[in-house]
């Protein structure tokens, strides 16, 4: 799928590259986009490492083991097929936690740990199970309560009121999360009942 | 409503104080715990690097071309249905492939029409409601291996449209 993807994103950009005469254009893109990539991960290096490193230190304290209590009941209706202790859950839990609180940067190391258990749940597969869909969806469908940055960009651009979308904000968030929960949720019950058949 | 703003500066500095001080007292050995857990962050961070690194070589080269704004054309009829205004559809198909793209096409309306503009307005709600698409895909389902991706993108596309949908009904509701 991601194979077929960005082959049609580079052939397809090349293409329409030669016939705008925006060849030149194209290749300082591909050489520059290489750069800003290394330069991203090398910011994202740092905050990473602090961020696990202080989820290191909830763990060990027992903080996500709580907030992974508090959660259950919702990761059990999303998940059903988790078993009840297993670590996956308190990586759930840190990533939903992170992305409702707006640490985007946060939520994704958590989030990729929870595929690496659903993995080994899978059996090493290379066909996603249910779990990692769901998983996958909720996290597009966004969690962010608070559009931080959003509004500081309206803020910095003279918004006279950077913070009015904020309401219209969180109802649209939820919209798509349940949208996004409900597909999920019966897709599952179909492969489950195609698979009983 | 500078209260909201105020608020999240304080998230992550209270973040850190209450892991930290929770350490503290359940004598957990905090600097020694802190450096191993970095040490996976790193692990992370260096394999998705060369993801990032394709995927972003793959949006800025259909960026350059031009490709993206002849997409939006053949799409127009679409976003007409929707009552979406045709400068926004960019930053929709933008925002699927890359946040930080569409945050500089975000920027541009803002530039142009102002913030407290309807498609100001609504562009802000927009990019609020969802996720990256193709990104989080690539990077999620690369950490895990996994090839075939079954209905996720589907899922990821009915949320995204419920949330875009959702976006223009309310702003023309409430402003």
């Amino acid at each position: 799928m991601l194979s077929y993807l960005w082959g049609f994103m580079i052939i397809f950009g090349i293409i329409v590259g030669v016939f705008n005469g925006n060849i030149a254009d194209v290749s300082n893109a591909a050489i520059n986009s290489s750069k800003e990539a290394v330069t991203l991960c090398i910011s994202m290096l740092g905050i990473m490492a602090m961020w696990t490193g202080m989820m290191q230190v909830a763990k060990k304290c027992g903080l996500v083991a709580s907030f992974t209590r508090t959660l259950r009941p919702v990761i059990h209706i999303l998940f059903p097929d988790i078993p009840k202790e297993h670590v996956v859950n308190e990586y759930i839990a840190s990533n939903m936690i992170a992305n409702i609180l707006g640490l985007g940067w946060a939520a994704t190391p958590m989030g990729l740990m929870a595929m690496r258990e659903f993995k080994k749940l899978n059996a090493g597969s290379d066909m996603a199970s249910c779990d990692m869909c769901t998983l996958l969806i909720i996290n597009i469908s966004s969690l962010q309560l608070i559009p931080v940055n959003i509004i500081a960009y309206r803020s910095q651009y003279g918004s006279e009121n950077p913070a009015q979308i904020l309401m219209a904000a969180i109802i649209a968030t939820c919209i798509s999360t349940l949208a996004g929960v409900i597909f999920a949720t019966t897709a599952r019950k179909l492969v489950k009942r195609n698979r009983k058949r | 409503m500078k209260f909201i703003i105020y608020v999240s500066d304080y998230i992550m500095p209270f973040i850190f104080f209450y892991i930290i001080g929770l350490g503290i007292l359940t004598k957990t050995p905090i600097y020694d715990e802190f450096i191993k857990g970095a040490k996976d962050g790193i692990k992370v961070v260096i394999e998705i690097l060369p993801t990032l690194i394709g995927l972003m070589v793959g949006v800025g080269i259909l960026r350059a071309s031009g490709a993206l704004n002849i997409l939006s054309g053949y799409l127009s009829p679409i976003t007409e249905v929707f009552s979406l205004p045709s400068e926004l559809l960019p930053v929709v198909l933008v925002k699927m492939f890359s946040s930080s793209a569409a945050t500089g096409l975000l920027l541009d309306i803002f530039k142009e029409y102002g913030p407290d503009s309807y498609p100001g307005r609504l562009a802000s709600i927009i990019l609020s409601s969802t996720e990256t698409i193709f990104y989080t895909m690539a990077v999620y389902f690369m950490a895990a291996g996994v090839k075939k991706t079954r209905y996720t993108l589907a899922g990821a596309l009915v949320a995204t449209i419920a949330g875009t949908i959702a976006s223009v009904i309310i702003t023309k509701l409430v402003f």
